[in-house]
């Protein structure tokens, strides 16, 4: 890590722990790649720790568990700065399994495939099969629900879903939901999720108590990151409306191929690395496109997210570290 | 056997016969003319449209290149065209019969937005 990273880090640290304000409606966007950190939810009030602590110490007593996130795997893409996206997923679970803590399960969260072809999708299930975690659950990203309107990704991945491929289920006291904002975009507009999926998130939170942690998962950032790049989704302020009820909220989400966080009430937004190619920081190009990087350096932007669940702590710590 | 009773109805009224090669015949021959009148063309860059607005004569045909690393496709959108998913340096053509304004945008990216104006 460079200095200057640890500088933004321990700024952001200082930040955070400046404590004994009220946390609602604070707003804080921050945006790095390949560096770690730990959030731990707790409360609602979320607090940062260095990576590398060891919090996945406790994980595996009492109901505690952890689960990683991939996300943008690209299978088929084949161009710079990353001409093998196969052997970087591979990568990626490598370091999973080499996890301290193995993951109970996997989330994917979209874009799978390049090109929504079978033999991209075959690819990338034989590959996380090789995964020490053997439930693998999947949200589509664009990429995915290509020119059939997701009707193949239905079939292969969305069998027990709902809709267009949404879905809830609950792991050890906490509640999983994931989320399709992928399908009907309009010209000129965000990521979705329509009418219908709001309608069933609705009843499907209402009955829980606000003491459940919840865990949403989805491709598109459900939180306005870069509209200009549509880096956002239209109608995610409906659904999050929903979970204001609750504690503890964690929002995950791929899509823009780098980390960023930004906590906002009781609710921490995160996106995780692709394991496949970087992008541009919003702006900081002429088109969020794939970033072209020295080989050498691509490892260190590509990454996995390590999320961790402390039962009677009710909180989730994430931690997102590089490939190499 | 139906269809072999309804081949000889049309033998047997040769008025039928004549008016359907009328009928088409007639478009095969102007689509001949327009494809050799008139072209243009779109280029993808950037998760871009260029030109954004493009004003054609009717009876063009306009081909769309993605020149980005990434897949595009291009969607009218009210209904009129859909392209596949279109990967880089692949192409879509439409042409335009009726002159009146054509808006579009990536269903991928749509943010992506362009149109297309015949006249």
């Amino acid at each position: 890590m460079t200095n200057r990273n640890q500088d933004i880090i321990d700024q952001k640290l200082q930040n955070l722990n400046n404590d004994g304000i009220d946390r609602r409606g604070f707003l804080k966007c921050m945006a790095w790649a390949g560096t770690g950190l730990v959030w731990t939810m707790s409360g609602g009030i979320p607090v940062s720790q260095a990576f590398a602590k060891g919090i996945g110490k406790h994980a595996g007593k009492g109901g505690d568990f952890s689960f990683v996130q991939i996300s943008d795997s690209h299978m088929g893409f084949n161009k710079p700065a990353n001409p093998d996206v196969a052997a970087t997923l591979q990568a990626a679970v490598d370091k999973i399994n080499g996890l301290a803590t193995p993951p109970e399960f996997l989330l994917h969260t979209g874009d799978i495939s390049h090109l929504s072809r079978p033999e991209q999708f075959d690819n990338v299930d034989q590959i996380l099969r090789s995964a020490s975690a053997k439930d693998v659950f999947f949200v589509p990203g664009e990429h995915d629900v290509l020119d059939d309107n997701g009707k193949s990704y239905l079939e292969r991945y969305g069998k027990k879903a709902n809709g267009s491929g949404w879905y809830s289920f609950d792991h050890k006291g906490v509640h999983f939901i994931g989320l399709v904002n992928v399908l009907n975009l309009k010209a000129g507009g965000l990521g979705s999720l329509g009418g219908d999926q709001l309608e069933w998130m609705e009843k499907d939170v209402k009955h829980l108590k606000h003491s459940t942690p919840v865990v949403v998962f989805a491709h598109i950032p459900l939180w306005s990151v870069y509209p200009q790049w549509g880096w956002g989704t239209e109608d995610s302020a409906q659904a999050l409306a929903y979970l204001k009820k609750f504690g503890s909220v964690t929002v995950l989400n791929g899509h823009i191929h780098q980390t960023m966080q930004k906590v906002e009430g009781r609710v921490t937004f995160h996106t995780a690395m692709s394991t496949a190619f970087p992008q541009p920081q919003p702006g900081k190009a002429d088109s969020p496109g794939p970033m072209k990087v020295p080989a050498e350096k691509l490892r260190s932007v590509l990454g996995i997210t390590d999320v961790n669940y402390v039962r009677g702590q009710y909180s989730l710590a994430v931690v997102d570290s590089a490939l190499g | 056997m139906k269809k072999t009773n309804m081949w000889f109805a049309g033998l047997a009224a040769p008025g039928v016969v004549v008016m359907f090669l009328l009928l088409a015949g007639s478009p095969r021959v102007r689509a001949t003319d327009q494809a050799s009148e008139a072209k243009a063309e779109v280029k993808i860059d950037n998760f871009t449209f260029g030109p954004q607005t493009l004003t054609v004569a009717v009876g063009t045909t306009v081909t769309w290149t993605n020149r980005d690393d990434i897949p595009h496709t291009v969607v009218s959108t009210e209904g009129v065209f859909k392209s596949k998913v279109r990967d880089t340096d692949e192409n879509f053509s439409y042409t335009f019969s009726k002159a009146g304004t054509y808006p579009y945008y990536c269903s991928v990216h749509p943010k992506m937005t362009g149109k297309i104006v015949v006249q």
